[in-house]
């Protein structure tokens, strides 16, 4: 119904943001394409001039490359997992006529507050420390050996750090979702005699399925950029075990300073991001609209 | 909700919910409580009752004067999200009524932008902030946290907006309101709840962001990121020390986040309750 | 309390117009206790200098790497005194990217020890301060020792230490026989890790800069040490660095412990340490027939970045931190034990130090033991002890110490982890051109 008028103002509208996120994707982009073909080592000055591809081939056959595409993969499939399946429980629960409904919630929602290396310093010093953590001290009651988890079960320690940090984020979106479900038709299958499991099946979770969308596309965008919790508790080791791609790049940025190297795994990272993101569009994109 | 429910079924549910619940909050509280510990009592094993000791908090003052980068956590977030807002409500306001057929793409462009890894664009945003004379400094953080944000500020104002039915638009435009009249009385009042939790949740990432907040400054414009990047793995025993720093470093946007948790959720339905 | 940030702005922006000699300062420091004195301290050096302003920015040692070297790569001068380790000193001085220091004769430079002014010297310039310094060596618990019938010789061999480390190890009443590092880094396991390779008799790189982790040196290092942690090793030795050590030592779960020489006062220390009274100290162990110690040798220092605007103040303040002065103060202040050791000949000469700290003279011992310019019984191209002297050996070292670190959380084998380490650092030394 846009006139013209309101057509060139909206486009006035538009302008300034898209403007400005074009300038900060562009001008880093094009730098860090340029760097990448370019011997640029921050701790070896001398060593500059062109590259060729050599950036690229050194990245992508790093001993660690391939394992580090699986973890990445692992730990976005394993917090969407654990987030999204405990996000629906939380939400259903948290929905029923509770006692103190305001405090729950208040309570589950806090770790998406945590600023991601608090989370990891906490998770690794205060719960999961084989020597003074409550992991251990649990372990230790039960009469077993402690574990070490961040060297036993490394990607599955930092799963289940990531996923702590974004269950609450999922469960809140997911509330929020069933909070809209009507409650007419609520009554009406269950006078219908809807079992509570079908109820779920098919009113309930169809109904959540646009938001279910949007937490996997929103904590997706997330989980491809994880490496803070991996800095803190497990340096990407033991070996590779829980080296991810971002982490890679940060390594070859940070402590090889390697500067050609790092952009090109960035661009590889930017490319690897844009093929799960068109991935994710087809297999839920039409959740959207 | 009409129906009444039996108490039993209520007394369960309520049960399951708090047992879920503090188990979610347990690593939280758990740091709080060995904040109030001695260092002794922090590595004597599991114990919930702390002997209330201040120490560790006097100690990580004593060490690291926790004001400034509290108002740099402070300036950095409300500024960089309030920037973000008046960029992206403009933005997202011409995205959701005056839909072109690039809208969606142009959003996943605007998603497409917080793919690249910070590590790879560190030392070309590094040049850039050095060239500008950016460098530790608030305008220059703020700037860079706004960038980092606003897609997800458009897209979130985005989705909400869509929500608003266009025909309250036409009513306004009937009665003779102009654009501006149309935005300032009519939509904006419906628009707030949305606007409101954009603006409560783009504090939050912005608070929370510790790659750049650290690399990009040094005393100046240093906020609690860095505060805790001193203390993550001091010499000596440090747990009650560490978990002190911790919770100076969260205890303000978890306050936040708890008074503002009604608003937050109202307008965080991403359209997800259509 | 400080004042708030805007005054303080305002402040520094105005002296700045008053006063030529007026200069804000910006350091850079790691989150240790020696450096945390001396920010305490910073008021004192006000009083001497109250036209320079100080600012502190303390990080997490390897936060506080990248962020330094990014800044001083770039030329971006956002510091005007580094803290960094004599890894970094020689090979920052060699670029250009530190500026030479000269200090008056009060400083007495003839004072600093010889093998760690070595490390911070290029070509006959100074280029960093020492702020403290330390070798390595063994601290064992003499009651257990004993009980284990065992005593401690002089110039005791890795044999000894793994029968000892064994024969003290009572699981059951929470004794580890032995506690060494083994969380991943160049800087944590890696320094006990190389060291110990070298007192093996095992190198990095021949002299056309070939890895030699395919030497049988390199897996007697390893098998040695892998089932030296199995056997008499703490639970999840794997994630232990110095501090993780410490503390188990402190709390009495350690038989021995082979570690930085400056352990030596928090461990005899009754204030933080149960086994205060029951420590004695020896020389860094060494395989029967191979002369060498391990070659440790760490020094924290102070450089100023050819980037700062503040030299001048930067110097002054440097000369005020690392003098015979401080010393004296943080003793008088904080006791002998306390005073940032390893430094300085006239420390060790001192009887109140010595009186004061009784690992004092075996830790000096452990200096002067230590020859960073022969790192290894073998001919290499490098010199260095614990690390190479290398601007790749963070990389390498870092990636090596996954790959063992590996190994020690019984992930990978002995030869697995050799093979990689042999590959990846051929590959990383190709990238980086030697033998281009």
């Amino acid at each position: 119904m846009a006139t013209r008028q309101t057509a060139s103002i909206a486009r006035l509208m538009r302008l300034p943001a898209i403007v400005v996120l074009f300038i900060w994707m562009i001008v880093p982009l094009a730098m860090t394409v340029y760097f990448s073909f370019r011997y640029y080592n921050l701790l070896n000055p001398a060593a500059g001039g062109w590259a060729g591809f050599e950036n690229y081939q050194y990245f992508l056959t790093d001993p660690a490359f391939w394992q580090a595409i699986r973890n990445t993969l692992a730990i976005v499939l394993g917090v969407l997992a654990i987030s999204v399946v405990g996000g629906i429980g939380v939400a259903l629960l948290i929905d029923q006529p509770i006692f103190g409904q305001g405090l729950v919630r208040i309570l589950v929602i806090s770790p998406f507050f945590v600023m991601p290396p608090v989370a990891a310093l906490v998770w690794k010093n205060m719960i999961l420390h084989p020597g003074y953590g409550v992991a251990a001290d649990i372990a230790k009651f039960f009469g077993l050996q402690p574990v070490d988890w961040f060297a036993s079960y490394p990607l599955f320690s930092i799963i289940l750090i990531v996923a702590w940090q974004w269950l609450p984020f999922a469960a809140l979106i997911l509330l929020t979702s069933l909070q809209s479900l009507d409650g007419e038709q609520k009554e009406a299958a269950e006078m219908d005699g809807a079992s509570a499991f079908s109820r779920f099946r098919y009113l309930t979770l169809p109904h959540m399925s646009r938001a279910i969308t949007i937490v996997i596309l929103i904590e997706t965008i997330f989980l491809l950029g994880v490496y803070a919790e991996i800095l803190v508790t497990t340096n990407g080791g033991p070996g590779y075990a829980s080296t991810n791609l971002p982490f890679l790049i940060y390594r070859a940025a940070l402590l090889n300073q390697d500067v050609g190297g790092a952009a090109a795994g960035g661009v590889v990272a930017v490319i690897i991001a844009n093929i799960v993101a068109i991935f994710l569009m087809r297999a839920v994109g039409k959740n959207l609209d | 909700m009409a129906r009444a429910v039996k108490t039993s079924t209520r007394v369960s549910y309520t049960i399951a919910a708090w047992v879920v619940a503090l188990l979610i909050f347990f690593p939280i509280l758990y740091t709080i409580i060995t904040s109030l510990k001695t260092e002794g009592e922090a590595i004597a094993g599991f114990n919930l009752i702390p002997s209330f000791s201040l120490e560790s908090y006097r100690e990580v003052q004593n060490q690291q004067n926790y004001i400034k980068p509290f108002t740099n956590s402070v300036v950095l977030a409300v500024g960089s999200t309030v920037l973000g807002l008046l960029i992206g409500i403009p933005a997202a306001w011409a995205m959701a009524f005056s839909p072109t057929k690039r809208t969606k793409d142009v959003l996943m462009w605007m998603l497409s932008t917080k793919m690249m890894p910070a590590a790879a664009v560190l030392v070309p945003i590094y040049l850039i902030f050095l060239r500008l004379g950016i460098m530790d400094s608030r305008i220059g953080m703020t700037v860079l946290l706004m960038l980092i944000n606003l897609p997800i500020i458009v897209w979130m104002l985005y989705t909400y907006f869509r929500e608003i039915p266009g025909e309250i638009l036409e009513a306004a435009r009937m009665d003779g309101a102009n654009l501006w009249g149309e935005i300032w009385h009519v939509l904006t009042p419906m628009a707030v709840p949305g606007i409101a939790s954009t603006l409560l949740l783009n504090i939050i990432l912005a608070w929370n962001e510790s790659f750049w907040t650290i690399r990009l400054t040094t005393t100046n414009a240093a906020p609690l990121t860095a505060f805790i990047a001193s203390f993550s793995s001091p010499q000596g025993l440090f747990w009650a020390k560490l978990s002190a720093a911790s919770v100076m470093a969260i205890a303000p946007i978890l306050i936040m986040g708890w008074f503002s948790q009604k608003q937050l959720v109202r307008g965080l339905t991403f359209g997800a309750v259509k | 309390m400080r004042l708030t940030p805007i005054l303080m702005g305002a402040a520094s922006a105005l002296a700045f117009t008053v006063s030529a000699n007026a200069a804000a300062i910006t350091i850079a420091t790691v989150n240790n206790g020696d450096m945390i004195r001396m920010q305490g301290l910073t008021s004192e050096f006000n009083a001497a200098h109250p036209d320079i302003e100080v600012n502190w920015v303390t990080l997490e040692e390897n936060i506080l790497r990248e962020r330094v070297t990014t800044d001083i790569a770039t030329g971006g001068g956002q510091y005007d005194i580094l803290t960094i380790g004599n890894y970094e000193v020689p090979i920052w001085g060699k670029q250009g990217w530190l500026l030479p220091l000269e200090f008056s004769a009060d400083y007495d430079v003839d004072d600093m020890l010889p093998a760690i002014r070595g490390g911070l010297t290029v070509d006959d310039k100074l280029y960093g301060a020492p702020f403290y310094g330390e070798s390595a060596f063994l601290m064992y618990r003499t009651d257990l020792l004993e009980k284990a019938g065992l005593t401690m010789p002089d110039d005791p061999t890795w044999e000894f230490v793994g029968d000892a480390a064994r024969k003290m190890t009572d699981r059951s009443a929470g004794i580890n026989g032995i506690c060494l590092r083994g969380k991943a880094g160049w800087g944590e396991n890696m320094a006990l890790v190389a060291s110990m390779a070298n007192s093996f008799g095992a190198s990095w790189f021949d002299e056309t800069w070939t890895p030699q982790f395919d030497q049988p040196e390199w897996k007697e290092t390893l098998q040695f040490y892998a089932d030296l942690m199995k056997d008499a090793g703490p639970q999840g030795a794997s994630s232990n660095g110095f501090n993780e050590n410490l503390t188990l030592f402190q709390q009495g779960k350690c038989g021995m412990w082979i570690d930085a020489t400056s352990a030596g006062s928090f461990v005899s220390d009754p204030k933080q340490s149960t086994v205060a009274d029951k420590v004695a100290f020896a020389i860094y162990p060494h395989k029967d027939g191979v002369d060498n110690h391990g070659n440790w040798l760490w020094s924290w220092n102070l450089a100023i970045p050819t980037s700062s605007k503040n030299a001048d103040a930067a110097k002054t303040f440097i000369e005020w931190a690392t003098d015979k002065a401080y010393t004296e103060m943080v003793a008088g202040k904080e006791g002998w034990v306390n005073v940032p050791p390893g430094t300085r000949t006239s420390l060790y000469e001192n009887q109140n130090y010595l009186d004061a700290a009784p690992f004092a003279a075996k830790a000096k011992e452990a200096m002067d033991a230590a020859d960073i310019t022969k790192p290894s019984v073998k001919p290499v191209p490098y010199t260095g002890g614990q690390f190479v002297a290398i601007p790749e050996f963070q990389s390498i070292g870092t990636t090596v110490g996954q790959l063992v670190a590996a190994v020690i959380a019984g992930q990978s084998s002995v030869d697995d982890a050799l093979a990689q380490a042999q590959s990846t650092t051929e590959r990383e030394m190709r990238r980086a051109g030697y033998g281009r």
